[in-house]
């Protein structure tokens, strides 16, 4: 049993939901009680999508338990199969249904219908959302092309030059309730056209089940959110020989890399190759003067995997920023985001308590935090700057304005993104620096509320209460006055830093010159 | 009794499970913490029905079962004792925890009532313990407040001390608009049920004279009987009329008179009235459908039909007490279609074809239907708004006529182009 405030995924059938409403003429029967009909509300109002999800819940209630919930599970699929007609049909279970065992899959089955069956195994009890989604894209896309296996040669990634045609590829992974999915894959395409490589199919993102069977038309296949899509992929190179890529277009050098890999792949001369750098206005913003105060600024990273090691390597080598914490909830990729962490010199934080992530930020003392909805929350509590770059949705990450994290826009997206805030850090340090000033308007607000211009606040509040630390440090009126000269956006860290050696010396009064002895002691 | 027109209806249902009212359960009691014994199915449906991010550590978590509590009970309840001793040990403020049962807790059969008595001994004096199940295989959205309550009255002290208990979650101002009107009356001991404080609850007994707010609560009310409390039979006070009905009803238990009533809430009336006309304006006419889910559909079609002039098509709820829904039933226009329980695609049939102007639903059908050029309004938003009494009357009326007035003013044309 684990105690959960606030979960970062939800149960895996939400997963599969996201899949199944992805895409066109798919059906799915769950078998669950009334109260899970609530998922449809995460893509109504998050998504703001303008139909229903594809989804028939059994609402089974506490008096079909004593009868036959098979009979009902039949009728509700019966039902579903003659209004909807879909052309692949998804039966699964949630949590409850997992427990009373009525197999909707095999009833299914049993049923005598020609359309494909795909049985979802999703057990509630150990799983996430991710990974149900990418269970679920698996099994449908193992389904809908397991008869051609047996007849398909392997597919070469050089197959186009036999065919004289432009080579095909497929771009797998984007969904609903994924992050900027929506405008991800428009920015792909048209990289990859520009390239003079075409898509094949988009999947699950607007796919219908011909399409899925169409996949094999390619030559290689782009993995786009390995959460979501790197089962399938491999399953697809087993089977077929269909390579796949590793990359994650996410920043400048990725998007580089990842048009160098799908090259590389198909052995397709790269022609352009200077012309890339140009693509995008990151590199010059990041080198114009004006972004030298960007140099080394503390950033506090959490999210999906992908995100959060796309994020790192952009903050790291794109913007010069100094990475003072990397986390992830997706266990799924605690491997990769370890060692993204390692090479950063930092400890990576895999968890899916939002309580942990916020004490890791707190003692990181970030100057920006990049993290998901619930990181936003954390860092205005402690008056950080932040910008949200992965999952969980929030309304707010559905903008009406084309806004994708990937490719050449992406990168200018993710520049003013994570940039504003900081500039608007910024002008909080010009805040707390004019306000003695007679100009000075008294109440001037800072748009982090009022948690970081408070510098009374700072010193009077608990801290006087308690006679200062709990180590029974007591920080004299001159060591009290000098911290407030202190920028706001590092005082945490220098009052932290200089209790920490006040107790390492064993002195019980901070002066102002503590603090300078401090201040040397180190840098 | 009016002439309505009763129907049944089974089928897939679109509607919450009871353990979303904790969302507006705690934050009544703020020191009571709600631990549903579940699934992160659980965990997800609270925080996606709340709707908003945490902005502080909440005062409801899910007890998430893994795995390992599946296969055996034992081992479950040492686990969920674990789970409570962390939990009081981070939040020593706590002073009532509810135990609250899921779908899942409730098939495998886990013994929430025995877990509770044995935490209520270790930790006598401390905190208190009960337990009750919002499971959504045995609740629907709003009953997950009426098996809280219930399960709070074996905590109740006997007393034989005249009062008049309002029961039902109310938004304070309004509870505070409320003991004041009674007051006046001359009605002196008023309490309210649930209290705003978990550890004050009040004493009961049969002298005790029990008002609803809200309709939701056929289990509360069957034990608070037993308990030989007296209920007070009047409509629900929502709008004018209920509001005025339900005063009287109360005033008539004490003894006062009429024109005592009229003397005091004439006025209230009189100005509620006025602000009521613009919004009647709008509503006027327009033709309703009501999909089931907090139960307060009935009432709501009532003001809406009798102060609001609007014309309703059908008037669904998630479940039916003739009972207790005896008054508002006959103040309802004659051939009132009322459908209790739900087949949700056979319905949105229905919507489509009588073609409404206005469809108060759940939050998983308002779009889709917009999307449809039909205008909706969200029923959730019934039990998070200060919608009780007269002088909220317009306030109520406003949250139906706002979307339509968006409408026109979205279709409209004012503004010349120069």
């Amino acid at each position: 049993m684990e105690l959960t405030l606030w979960t970062y995924e939800g149960p895996p059938h939400v997963g599969a939901m996201r899949i199944a409403s992805s895409m066109k003429d798919i059906h799915y029967v769950l078998h669950a009680p009334q109260g899970d009909t609530y998922a449809d509300l995460l893509f109504t109002m998050i998504e703001r999508r303008g139909q229903r999800p594809p989804v028939t819940y059994t609402t089974f209630q506490a008096r079909d338990l004593g009868g036959d919930t098979a009979e009902l599970v039949k009728k509700n699929i019966k039902e579903a199969v003659d209004r909807f007609k879909p052309k692949t049909l998804l039966v699964g279970e949630s949590c409850t249904a997992e427990l009373i065992q009525d197999q909707p899959g095999a009833l299914a089955k049993g049923m005598g219908f020609d359309m494909p069956i795909v049985n979802l195994e999703l057990p509630a009890y150990s799983k996430k959302e991710n990974w149900g989604a990418s269970e679920t894209f698996y099994q449908l896309t193992r389904t809908l092309l397991k008869e051609k296996v047996s007849s398909s040669e392997k597919i070469s990634p050089l197959r186009w030059k036999e065919l004289g045609r432009r080579p095909k590829v497929n771009i797998l992974g984007p969904s609903l309730l994924g992050f900027r999915c929506r405008d991800d894959v428009i920015e792909i395409q048209r990289i990859l056209s520009e390239q003079g490589i075409d898509t094949n199919v988009v999947a699950p993102l607007g796919a219908s089940p011909e399409d899925i069977e169409r996949l094999i038309d390619a030559e290689v296949n782009i993995c786009l959110y390995q959460e979501i899509a790197e089962a399938s992929c491999e399953w697809l190179k087993r089977n077929f020989g269909m390579e796949y890529t590793n990359t994650i277009p996410i920043g400048i050098k990725n998007t580089i890399e990842f048009i160098n890999e799908v090259h590389n792949k198909l052995d397709l001369p790269l022609i352009n190759k200077e012309e890339l750098e140009h693509k995008s206005k990151l590199p010059w913003y990041s080198k114009s003067v004006d972004s030298n105060y960007l140099t080394g600024k503390r950033v506090f990273i959490f999210g999906d995997g992908t995100h959060a090691i796309a994020a790192a390597k952009i903050a790291k080598e794109e913007l010069g920023f100094e990475v003072v914490g990397l986390g992830t909830y997706s266990r799924e990729m605690a491997r990769q985001v370890r060692a993204t962490a390692k090479d950063l010199n930092v400890e990576a934080l895999i968890t899916n308590n939002y309580l942990e992530v916020e004490d890791a930020m707190k003692k990181a003392a970030p100057e920006l935090v990049l993290g998901t909805q619930m990181e936003r929350h954390s860092a205005k509590r402690l008056g950080i700057p932040c910008s949200v770059i992965s999952t969980p949705m929030h309304v707010q990450d559905v903008p009406a304005r084309y806004s994708p994290q990937m490719g050449w826009e992406g990168a200018n997206v993710i520049f003013d993104d994570w940039v504003h805030p900081l500039m608007m850090g910024l002008e909080e340090h010009l805040i707390d620096m004019f306000k003695h000033d007679f100009e000075f308007v008294d109440g001037h607000q800072s748009h982090l509320g009022h948690t970081a211009t408070q510098t009374k606040d700072f010193l009077n509040s608990d801290e006087k209460k308690e006679k200062n630390s709990k180590e029974g440090i007591i920080w004299t009126e001159s060591g009290r006055a000098e911290l407030t000269k202190v920028p706001f956006f590092v005082r945490g860290k220098v009052k932290t830093n200089t209790e920490k050696y006040a107790i390492l010396r064993g002195i019980p009064e901070i002066s102002d010159e503590t603090l300078y002895d401090a201040k040397a002691y180190f840098s | 009794m009016s002439k309505v027109e009763f129907n049944k209806e089974t089928g897939p249902r679109e509607v919450f499970c009871g353990l979303t009212s904790i969302v507006w359960l705690h934050r009544r009691m703020p020191d009571a913490f709600f631990l549903v014994v579940g699934s992160r199915t659980c965990a997800h449906l609270i925080q996606s029905a709340a709707g908003v991010m945490i902005f502080a550590e909440p005062r409801f978590g899910t007890a998430i079962l893994e795995e390992k509590d599946l296969a055996g009970l034992a081992d479950a309840h040492e686990e969920l004792d674990r789970v409570v001793n962390d939990l009081i040990a981070r939040r020593p403020e706590i002073k009532t925890l509810f135990l609250v049962g899921s779908c899942p807790s409730e098939v495998i059969k886990l013994d929430l009532a025995t877990v509770a008595e044995k935490l209520n001994k270790r930790f006598f004096g401390q905190v208190r313990f009960v337990n009750y199940s919002g499971s959504g295989i045995e609740t629907t959205f709003t009953q997950g407040e009426d098996g809280a309550l219930k399960a709070l009255i074996p905590l109740m002290e006997s007393s034989n001390e005249e009062k008049l208990l309002l029961v039902g979650t109310l938004a304070n101002n309004v509870e505070d608009r409320f003991k004041k009107i009674f007051r006046n009356l001359g009605i002196s001991n008023i309490e309210s049920f649930p209290p705003r404080q978990s550890t004050e609850l009040p004493k009961i007994g049969k002298n005790t004279k029990v008002l609803l707010t809200q309709p939701y609560l056929s289990d509360t009310v069957r034990d608070l009987k037993h308990r030989g409390c007296e209920i007070i039979s009047a409509p629900f006070p929502l709008g004018i009329e209920g509001s005025t009905k339900w005063f009287l009803a109360a005033a008539r238990a004490f003894n006062i008179s009429e024109l005592k009533v009229h003397e005091i809430i004439s006025p209230l009336i009189n100005r509620s009235k006025l602000a009521l006309e613009s919004h009647k304006e709008i509503l006027k006419g327009k033709r309703l459908f009501l999909l089931p889910e907090s139960q307060l559909e009935i009432s709501l079609a009532r003001f809406l039909h009798n102060e609001c002039e609007m014309d309703l098509i059908e008037v669904g709820t998630p479940y039916l007490n003739k009972d207790l829904m005896k008054e508002e039933i006959n103040l309802l226009p004659d051939n009132t279609k009322i459908v209790e329980g739900q087949h949700v695609e056979k319905q949105l049939d229905r919507v489509r074809e009588s073609n409404p102007d206005l469809v108060v639903c759940g939050m998983g059908l308002a779009n889709p239907l917009e999307a449809e050029g039909i205008s909706t309004k969200w029923s959730i938003e019934m039990v998070f708004s200060p919608i009780h009494g007269i002088d909220q009357a317009a306030d109520l009326a406003g949250l139906f006529s706002k979307p339509l007035r968006r409408n026109q003013i979205l279709t409209s044309k004012t503004l010349v182009t120069h």
